[in-house]
């Protein structure tokens, strides 16, 4: 069994879905709103912030009104709801306290708008990042010899499998 | 007249997006049925994740309508204290899940149409139907990519896994027909470029299936016999049952919330 060793470390790209997200947050006014949301988390994904998920998409303001704008991953996930609710928590807390948090359905959510951070987050917490050929590498041992067990995991967005070599059981985050 | 036309538009659109949602909540609370029943952990996981996705159709296509009907009624009301007449359903999604081999044939079979119907209708004027479809078009791609080997396996397994997967052939052909049948008021939705001809995917959909099923030396044969009547709120007696369980809680305390 090869081990890699730290320095060789997988680096995480910008896709282009994710550069184009990114220019959109940085020709925006409000800065500060933004960088306010990134204390919000996916429950199912502690340690992952919505932005870096993908599904924060837009802040917009209308006088002293605020609309933030975001998605889900599946249409059926549940978490959506609860990160509604987390949004208009924190934006209350804040200050912000007219704020209305809204759902939008195009364009579809696909894993290329995970941010190179949110790639960094899954690795750290042992799950392996969608790959587009599904060249699923055990995010414990970094081994290649790994094999399917379900094709949903713990969550819709997640995929078991299990890795060859060292026998660990690990989640894969669907490539979508 | 203009305002007449728009209120019968109106009305067709909201009745297609419920029967959609219909489609959609039945087909995920059959699904929900194996929770707990899966033959081993990671497949119970799989078939309520793949009911999970259905309940989050079924809730954007209730909201949609929901907003148009905009007569303070929610999402939940439709799903919930609606009667069986008033379901309007294509049949085969009410059938009971039977055994594992009838639940992944119709998973199959499923899979193909979402795949071809949700596609045709990713390309719907309706914007926001173009989106749900667009969103709910890459699941069923994922669900298919599980359905497939399941059949193959099953069908080329033990003597007994393919036995079952014949019966549940025999039975599912009967209902497969009901998929491609319009009805008039839908009809007048695919010529606003709102809905999708289904009729139009029979012989994709056909194609598709026989050419898979061969590969296991099972030759697919659309049956004589037909059972249609769903999308007029003409039901198999199965859907009662269902329906006196999904709606118990509401039905006996109205109104309550997590």
């Amino acid at each position: 069994m090869v081990k890699r060793s730290i320095s060789e470390k997988r680096i995480s790209v910008a896709t282009p879905q994710f550069a184009k997200r990114k220019s959109h947050r940085e020709s925006s006014k409000h800065q500060a709103v933004w960088s306010l949301l990134d204390e919000i988390c996916d429950p199912e994904l502690p340690g992952i912030s919505i932005w870096d998920l993908g599904i924060l998409v837009d802040v917009v303001r209308q006088d002293s009104r605020w609309t933030i704008s975001i998605m889900s991953t599946y249409s059926g996930c549940p978490a959506v709801d609860s990160i509604g609710q987390d949004i208009a928590e924190l934006m209350m807390r804040r200050g912000y306290e007219d704020t209305t948090v809204k759902f939008v359905l195009a364009p579809a959510w696909s894993t290329e708008m995970i941010s190179p951070e949110g790639l960094d987050s899954l690795r750290e917490m042992k799950i392996a990042p969608p790959d587009k050929d599904n060249r699923v590498e055990c995010p414990v041992c970094q081994g290649s010899n790994t094999r399917l067990l379900s094709q949903f995991g713990s969550t819709a967005c997640k995929a078991l499998y299990q890795c060859q070599d060292c026998l660990e059981s690990f989640d894969y985050f669907k490539c979508f | 007249m203009k305002d007449e036309i728009n209120c019968t538009e109106l009305e067709n659109l909201t009745r297609f997006l419920i029967a959609l949602g219909d489609d959609s909540v039945i087909y995920s609370h059959r699904l929900s049925e194996w929770c707990s029943n899966g033959p081993y952990l990671e497949e119970d996981i799989a078939l309520t994740n793949v009911a999970l996705d259905y309940t989050g159709r079924a809730r954007l296509f209730y909201q949609y309508a929901a907003k148009l009907e905009d007569n303070g009624k929610t999402e939940d009301d439709i799903a919930y204290l609606r009667t069986e007449r008033e379901f309007t359903n294509l049949l085969i999604h009410e059938l009971p899940i039977n055994d594992f081999a009838f639940t992944m044939l119709r998973q199959y079979f499923m899979d193909v149409f979402y795949c071809l119907y949700l596609q045709a209708l990713s390309g719907s004027k309706d914007e926001s139907l173009s989106a749900i479809a667009t969103k709910a078009l890459k699941e069923s791609h994922y669900h298919l990519k599980r359905s497939e080997p399941w059949i193959k396996l099953l069908a080329q397994g033990t003597d007994e896994s393919r036995q079952r997967i014949l019966r549940a052939q025999a039975e599912l052909e009967n209902f497969t027909g009901e998929l491609f049948l319009m009805e008039t008021w839908e009809v007048q939705l695919v010529d606003q470029g709102i809905a999708v001809d289904r009729s139009l995917i029979q012989l994709e959909w056909e194609r598709q299936v026989s050419a898979f099923l061969a590969e296991s030396n099972i030759q697919f044969t659309q049956t004589q016999l037909q059972v249609s009547g769903g999308r007029c709120g003409i039901h198999t007696e199965h859907l009662g049952h269902l329906l006196s369980e999904m709606q118990y809680l509401q039905r006996t305390y109205p109104g309550m919330k997590w």
